[in-house]
Formats: structure tokens, sequence, C-alpha cells
């Protein structure tokens, strides 16, 4: 069942995102032309791998005479993390039909996912999930797309003194925040902050944000499973 | 080239579909699997956006404008649960920071 006013509400949450999203769009189309891959290989890209971080580095690679495996396996490591993504949402989608589901899995990417956990977990209809998933997926594939092609014809126009790349860390941070009331949620957050850092400062590159991740997700279930060992209900334990 | 980009999609399509594809099989998620899957969010999220405040250059650097101003930002978020006014707030003083950094 489609619900126009969760696909708009998704539409209405993505729009911050967009500030940061759209300079990150025309590096992603002005890189590759500017390593001599050509404006098509940008657009395939960005539509065939539609993942930022990711378009980057295979871009570089190749340009820079790389293998086509080592762009691949460049890539593949940096997109380890929609695993994860794909785990936490999966529950909450089971009830839709298969195609809609791998309809969905195409558009998951950050922004995606950080919006829709932090609006499904806060409850509501299970029917109006993949509409609210969908309004905000769709906004932020165009927007992506048009920024592509606007970098392919542009080059990287994008103005040097303002920091408009660190619009990215603060929408993620926005909705991480509100998470970080129980002690498993702390425990994961730090672990899993901390752990990015620490894996990045000892060389993991690409690997660091799922090596991150795994740790943060460990601690928060050992934190978790402690506080329940205590008798006190999961998830509502306070500091 | 072309191989790449194809390849590179296909397996990040897969990583992207995996549990999602498999959802219908998950009937009733165990506990143990369920406590998991409760920690990812925030797990994930910061291992996002703790590098970019701590290592915006790539390596490890305290002391400079991003940590100051995402620190600032973090108490807005919390105080206001606002995406627009820790955006501004955040990117005000971002740009504040770095002008008076030097």
């Amino acid at each position: 069942m489609w619900s126009l006013s969760e696909a708009r509400a998704g539409a209405v949450a993505v729009a911050p995102m967009l500030i940061g999203v759209v300079p990150f769009g025309l590096v992603a189309g002005a890189a590759p032309v500017a390593g001599g891959l050509g404006g098509w290989a940008a657009l395939g890209l960005s539509t065939i791998v539609f993942a930022g971080a990711s378009q980057l580095a295979a871009a570089e690679v190749l340009a820079s005479g790389g293998s086509a495996l080592a762009a691949v396996l460049v890539a593949w490591t940096i997109n380890l993390r929609m695993v994860l993504y794909s785990a936490s949402l999966g529950p909450y989608l089971r009830h839709e039909r298969l195609p809609r589901r791998l309809g969905a899995a195409y558009l998951l990417t950050d922004q995606a996912y950080a919006l829709s956990i932090a609006r499904w977990a806060g409850g509501g209809n299970p029917e109006a999930r993949l509409s609210f998933y969908l309004g905000g997926a769709v906004v932020l594939w165009v927007a992506w797309q048009a920024a592509t092609i606007a970098g392919v014809l542009l080059g990287g126009a994008v103005p040097e003194d303002v920091p408009l790349d660190f619009a990215v860390p603060l929408v993620f941070l926005v909705l991480l925040v509100p998470l970080v009331t129980t002690r498993p949620a702390v425990a994961a957050a730090v672990i899993g902050g901390a752990g990015a850092v620490a894996a990045a400062e000892l060389g993991a590159g690409p690997l660091s944000i799922v090596v991150g991740a795994a740790l943060g997700i460990a601690a928060g279930a050992v934190v978790d499973a402690l506080g329940e060992r205590a008798g006190r209900r999961p998830g509502r334990t306070g500091p | 080239m072309w191989l790449a980009i194809v390849v590179s999609g296909a397996g990040t399509y897969a990583m992207r579909a995996s549990f999602l594809a498999a959802a219908h099989r998950l009937a009733h998620v165990p506990p143990g699997v369920a406590r998991l899957l409760r920690q990812i969010p925030p797990a994930a999220l910061a291992a996002l956006v703790v590098p970019a405040l701590v290592r915006p250059e790539g390596q490890l650097h305290l002391l400079q404008p991003r940590l100051f101003a995402g620190v600032v930002a973090a108490l807005v978020a919390w105080r206001t649960r606002n995406v627009g006014v820790t955006l501004v707030v955040g990117m005000v003083m971002l740009v504040a920071l770095e002008a008076v950094w030097g």
C-alpha cells in the first residue's frame, strides 16, 4: 500500500542532505572526466554503482592505470557496510514482496538507510515504511544523477572556500545523537567511532568504516547482554 | 573499464540486496540476532561521523576546526533534534573557526 504523504515526508527528510550530496555528485561527475575516463564512465559509475566514495576510488584506480580487478576490489571494500544496512532494514520490510525489496535495495545508500531506520524505529504503520524510504531514496537518486551530469559538463565547479562536504557528517550526526540514549547504544557509538578511527590510523583504508562498525556492534551487543543479565530491560537502561 | 564498472556495481548491488532479499525468511528474528541488529544504527553512523571529525585530512588531528564545529553541532542536534538548525550552526561554526584559525 503506497502512502503519498509518507513518500513526501521521506522527500522532505532527505532535502537537507542534498546540501552535502550535490557537491559530492559534482565531484563524482568531474573526477572521471579529469582522469581521462570520460563522461560516460562517470554516468555509468553513478547509475550502476551509485555509491559516491566507491565511485571516486574506482575511478582513481582506473585513471591511474590500475587493473579492473583492483578497481572492483576497492569499490566492494568501501561498500561492504551496505550488508549491515541491508541486515538492519530487512526485518522492517519483510512483509513487502520480493520485487519491491529488490528495487529498494538498488536505492540503498548511507542517507536512505539513516533516515529510514530513524523513522521506522520510532514506530508508525509498517505498510507505509517503503513509501517513506522510496520518497527519500528516489529524490536522492535523481539529485545524484543530475549532479553527476552537471559535474561532467561543468567540471568540478564547487566553491573551494565553502566547506559543503562538512554537511555530510553533520546530517549523520543529527541522526546519531537521538540514538545514543541507552548504554548499549553509547557503547556501540563510542567503539564504532573510535574503532573506525583506529582502523584508519592502522592503515585499514577503505575497510575502516566497516571494521569500526563491526567493533561497535560487538561492543553494543556485549553491553546489552550484560544489562539483560543484570535484570534490567534491554534498551531501557539509563546511564 | 566497463567491465570494472559493471562488476563493481553488481557486487555492490548484491551487498545491498543480501538481507533485504532474504527478509521474508526471517519470520522470527532470534533474540541474539535482534540484539546485534539493534546495534547497527549507532555503530555504523558513528563509524561514518567520527573519522570525518577527527581525521579530516586523512590522519588523526584533534586541534582543528572540524572537531570543534562538530562538537557544537552535536550539542545543537541534541537540544533541537533539527537537521536544518544543526546544519546552519555547524557550517557557520566551521567557516568562522577556519577564518580564525588562519
